[in-house]
């Protein structure tokens, strides 16, 4: 049972306000404010704006946390909140967190390297090693929770967030724990991130008009859009939540988990390996394609990932295609790495709960090569979702997909 | 600003700490808290603000506030 949502996205530091930002279309897309990008190929980023870290954590935690860890530290007392959880003494053991991230704490070595070579070794931070590590966002949400049951960081590139949450409902499922804090999590908009992807030539250098940069399935896509986010869920065990009269927003059915084994970065063409995935997550979830009412696409906006997962879905989901709205909400949040499964399983269990089907923006002209499907182009559409498929496939070929679906008592 | 002043005000910005709980014999560990990074860092500060370098054996002698600023005055710190 999902019980709980909390989300820090590009396009609202909420539920509410990323979900509205999402139904409206809005892009959280603009120039690069958190460092110097003059030098650099690309200048727009997806940052958190208008967010107050003094809510969630002190000035002495600020200044030791990187990024990422703060972000998880606000998301994740929002998602507690929604919840109306206390985790009592006794029931500590039987709680747990799994928190992804795709790179950890990348701008805190950046740092420190920089203090290296300004003051020499002796001038490095004794919590350089716990500010960098990509598993102490789940280390201090449960510091802060007192959750001492299971804890884990799943690092699979840009599924890190799905393998969070499909591992955590895996810990309930095999009565490792009767409630996961489960999401993911990034914040790497820094010189050596921004750089680094632009060597790769994976992101869009739209810069002149950063709203349209992030355009998934449109023809005239130049590449992804780094962004910083966190989207964490509440999961409980179904009597867990019954006994103490939670709100049930509704529930994981099925996960699916494969690799590639291709190549370092790039799908294999026809993307089998997400096409085998989306078959596991149906497989486990004892559905068919005929069951799948909309799919959060991973539609990055890169040229390669929106043609070979579109061919995927075909693939999977065959004639039922013509019935099944597809649309990429990273055109309006831009590609959280790691945090983009967190906060897309976030938008999935809205669907489902509010009968909308977010849009993709800037989709003025559907790649062809992509086939027919029904992205929800720019507008959202009202649709009675029972079943959402989320799709997410990280470089590495480490791809994952859940499906989540309404609660029928 | 005296030295004492100024190494109070380090200490209140490092550890989080009021001015009303940094009297002179506090302890870093069992009155403010303190973990031994956050001593390693707050030695860290000291030493790029005061200019001087405190070997771990001279920091192992740390305890209290009063023991930073005798430290600090042996090594000709105004």
């Amino acid at each position: 049972m999902i019980t709980g949502l909390g989300a820090l996205t590009p396009i609202g530091n909420s539920v509410g306000e990323a979900w509205e930002g999402v139904c409206s279309g809005r892009s959280g897309i603009g120039p690069i404010t958190k460092f110097d990008c003059s030098a650099h190929e690309t200048k727009i980023a997806g940052e958190i704006k208008n967010f107050d870290p003094l809510v969630h954590v002190n000035k002495k935690e600020l200044r030791r946390y990187d990024d990422f860890i703060v972000y998880a530290l606000a998301t994740a007392d929002m998602a507690m909140n929604d919840a109306v959880l206390n985790i009592a003494n006794d029931q500590a053991e039987r709680a747990g967190v799994i928190i992804g991230s795709a790179i950890g704490g990348l701008p805190t070595l950046e740092k420190e390297k920089e203090n290296i070579l300004r003051a020499g070794p002796r001038r490095i931070s004794p919590f350089a090693i716990p500010a960098a590590l990509a598993n102490l966002a789940a280390g201090h949400v449960s510091i802060r929770y007192q959750l001492k049951g299971p804890i884990n960081c799943p690092v699979t590139a840009c599924a890190s967030g799905t393998y969070a949450i499909g591992d955590a409902f895996r810990m309930i499922a095999w009565d490792y724990a009767d409630v996961m804090v489960a999401g993911g999590v990034e914040a790497v908009v820094c010189p050596l991130a921004v750089g680094a992807f632009n060597a790769m030539r994976a992101l869009s250098t739209r810069n002149d008009d950063p709203e349209k940069a992030s355009r998934p399935f449109d023809a005239d896509r130049d590449g992804f859009v780094l962004s910083e986010g966190c989207g964490i869920l509440i999961l409980e065990e179904y009597h867990h939540a019954l006994k103490r009269g939670a709100k049930v927003y509704g529930e994981i059915a099925g996960y699916g988990i494969t690799s590639d084994a291709f190549h370092m970065a790039a799908p294999p063409p026809g993307h089998e390996g997400a096409a085998r995935c989306m078959t596991a997550a149906l497989r486990d979830a004892a559905m068919l394609p005929a069951d799948i009412d909309y799919i959060n696409a991973h539609g990055t906006s890169t040229p390669i990932n929106d043609i070979y997962e579109a061919q995927a879905i075909h693939n999977v989901f065959g004639d039922q295609v013509s019935r099944i709205l597809v649309s990429s909400t990273k055109s309006m949040t831009g590609h959280m790495l790691g945090g983009a499964g967190g906060v897309e399983a976030v938008f999935a269990v809205k669907a489902i709960e509010e009968g909308i089907v977010p849009p993709t923006i800037n989709l003025n002209q559907p790649d062809p090569a992509a086939g027919e499907l029904d992205f929800v182009p720019n507008i959202a559409r009202k649709k009675d979702v029972r079943t959402v498929m989320s799709n997410t496939f990280g470089f590495g070929g480490a791809n994952a997909v859940l499906i989540l679906k309404k609660f029928q008592p | 600003m005296t030295l004492e002043v100024k190494v109070i005000e380090l200490i209140m910005e490092q550890l989080g700490v009021t001015r009303e709980e940094c009297v002179p014999e506090a302890s870093f560990v069992d009155d403010l808290g303190a973990d031994s990074l956050d001593i390693v860092e707050l030695i860290m500060e000291m030493e790029e603000n005061f200019g001087i370098q405190i070997s771990d054996d001279e920091l192992d002698k740390i305890r209290t506030i009063q023991d930073v600023i005798d430290f600090l005055k042996t090594k000709g710190v105004k």
